[in-house]
């Protein structure tokens, strides 16, 4: 069966913000690695919501909260089959990525982390995959190791199974680069961190907005990422476990919604994954990730990919034409996250230019400084394409390069 | 200036330097950038200070050497965009011989500049400095040209009130 041709202009239809003149020219945005933009259906999702169904959830004394909890709950079916887990019970809402790491680093790290136990993490990896089991170290006296990337920007596996040993607590490993757009062997990687009895946690922040998911697949035990980085809402992301391990962890905050039974003398905790969702949740949010999961199944994760894969292709071919610039990462095996320098102009400066032709990039060092340390950089400029961008939308992108390389050449 | 280019497929394209481009990155201050003053180690500072902008990552160490008041020398380390190294490296220059109080009335005056006071652009003492006036039009940069006169203020004391505007602490995220 041949696939039908990608739409790519309805696809545009559906991202309202993308309608716009910013500067006085046509919005570029390639700033999808950061926040992707969301389709009507997400935004009317969550509209629909407040305006219709909106009291708190597992109250169920009347209607609306039955309404709500209806829909909250149904949201985290519609990731449990979205990424192949097991049982929805396997899916905590949490705010993002950063508190799922923060999460599984608190409570997973005081009841299984000690001195001298070693946790193994990557040098490309985002600050927060480094930061919370920095602050697990300090407290329990654990050390931290770091896998090695080459100069392609791959990581070094031998050196990984090298790394490895009984002293190994927990694996923390990126699925994508934030800034090299990297695809890690997560799979392999999983499997060698069980091998050595490890734990293996997955940060998904830029692979869950790009990539089929299967948990079974993958192996690892713990996958987090973001809503807002795959069309769905800020301040919802998910933590995916397994239900023996979610069973089996501490609570990582206290409060209401995550108890069984609460006396002055002390408390019991509800079922997973209540146990980890104190207060009231992110309802509507977690409606926006569930609309923004069905807007990409509906288009096709697989038709987005092979879409995504060719603009790619065009991207590091027409910048690779331009002399001078330098793109970080290899060339393939990966995502539409472009990291770049070009001649002496610093990330910033080009930033600048480009958002006075309407181009919306990243400039600085992306949550990454060491990994712009072992690059030997300050900083890159980074350009992420997403399902919306266009092959006109990279050649505004050379031609706003073309255009930085006159100023800075002006005294040169 | 028009400058048009034919592209690929036939279409005109617009190559001309918009003028506000042109008067942010001005040649004095590529200059600057490629060609640092007063760059380097100074032996025996009275006074060193490092700030970053952790927002991009730009950085400067400045080094005094201050006798009976008077900043006898002044150099810098640094690396980012051209606009915070650029800024330095004119700072410097001004820098060079200056009396405290002077060097806190430039702060204050550069400051100034930066808010868009468009009569300093005329200001003699502000030397290549003015050539950052073009700053005022891109309030996310001005963080990066204060970012050597932030390490100037924490080293010879804050000028005085009048004329600093939000965002031009030394630390500040935005």
């Amino acid at each position: 069966m041949v696939a039908p041709p990608y739409d790519i202009e309805a696809v545009r239809r559906d991202f309202p913000i993308l309608e716009q003149k910013v500067n006085g020219q046509a919005l570029v945005y390639l700033d999808s690695a950061a926040s992707s933009q969301r389709p009507r259906a997400v935004i009317d999702a969550v509209r629909r919501h407040y305006e219709t169904s909106h009291a708190n959830v597992h109250r169920g004394a009347h209607e609306l909260s039955v309404r709500a909890t209806e829909a909250y709950e149904d949201a985290r079916a519609c990731v449990a089959a979205h990424i192949g887990a097991e049982d929805a019970a396997e899916i905590v809402f949490v705010r993002g990525t950063t508190e799922a790491i923060n999460l599984v680093a608190g409570s997973l790290g005081k009841a299984h982390i000690g001195p001298g136990d070693e946790i193994l993490l990557t040098k490309m990896e985002h600050h927060s995959n480094l930061v919370p089991w920095q602050l697990l170290a300090e407290r329990t006296g654990a050390t931290l190791r770091f896998v090695d990337v080459s100069p392609e920007g791959r990581l070094v596996l031998d050196d990984y199974a090298r790394m490895l040993s009984e002293r190994t607590r927990l694996v923390g490993v990126t699925h994508i680069s934030n800034s090299l757009g990297v695809i890690n062997p997560v799979r392999e990687i999983a499997a060698l961190a069980h091998e050595a009895g490890a734990f293996c946690l997955v940060d998904g922040a830029q692979a869950a907005p790009h990539l089929a998911l299967d948990m079974g697949a993958l192996g690892c035990d713990f996958y987090a990422f973001s809503g807002h980085k795959m069309c769905g809402p800020t301040g919802i992301g998910v933590l995916w476990a397994r239900r023996a391990i979610l069973e089996e962890m501490p609570p990582y905050q206290g409060g209401g919604e995550m108890i069984a039974s609460v006396t002055l003398a002390g408390s019991t905790w509800a079922a997973v994954p209540h146990k980890f969702e104190a207060g009231t949740p992110n309802i509507a949010g977690a409606v926006g990730l569930g609309a923004a999961i069905r807007y990409l199944n509906a288009i096709g994760l697989d038709a987005i990919r092979r879409y995504e894969t060719e603009l790619l292709g065009y991207a590091l071919e027409r910048l690779g034409e331009i002399e001078g610039l330098r793109i970080y990462g290899p060339t393939d095996e990966r995502v539409g996250v472009l990291s770049f320098t070009y001649l002496d102009v610093h990330a910033h400066d080009l930033a600048t230019i480009l958002d006075q032709r309407g181009i919306a990039i990243r400039a600085g060092h992306h949550c990454n400084q060491p990994l712009m340390e072992h690059l030997g950089v300050d900083a890159t400029a980074r350009a992420s394409l997403y399902l919306y961008s266009t092959f006109q939308e990279v050649d505004a992108l050379c031609e706003a390069l073309h255009l930085a390389g006159e100023i800075f050449c002006r005294s040169a | 200036m028009s400058k048009r280019v034919n592209s690929p497929d036939g279409t005109s394209i617009d190559r001309s330097i918009p003028s506000t481009l042109s008067d942010l990155f001005q040649e004095v201050i590529l200059d600057h950038y490629r060609r640092p003053r007063n760059k380097g180690p100074l032996e025996a500072p009275t006074h060193t200070i490092t700030m970053n902008n952790p927002l991009c990552g730009d950085v400067i160490e400045l080094s005094l050497s201050v006798q009976a008041d008077r900043i006898a020398e002044v150099r810098y380390e640094g690396r980012g965009c051209s606009i915070s190294q650029a800024a330095a490296s004119m700072m410097t220059e001004r820098l060079k011989g200056a009396k405290l109080g002077e060097a806190r009335a430039l702060s204050a005056k550069f400051t100034r500049l930066l808010h868009g006071e468009e009569e300093l652009q005329r200001d003699e003492k502000l030397g290549d400095l003015r050539a950052l006036a073009g700053v005022s039009k891109f309030p996310v940069r001005i963080k990066c040209a204060l970012l050597g006169f932030n390490c100037l203020d924490e080293l010879v004391g804050k000028p005085v009130a009048r004329g600093r505007g939000p965002g031009s602490g030394p630390g500040e995220h935005r």
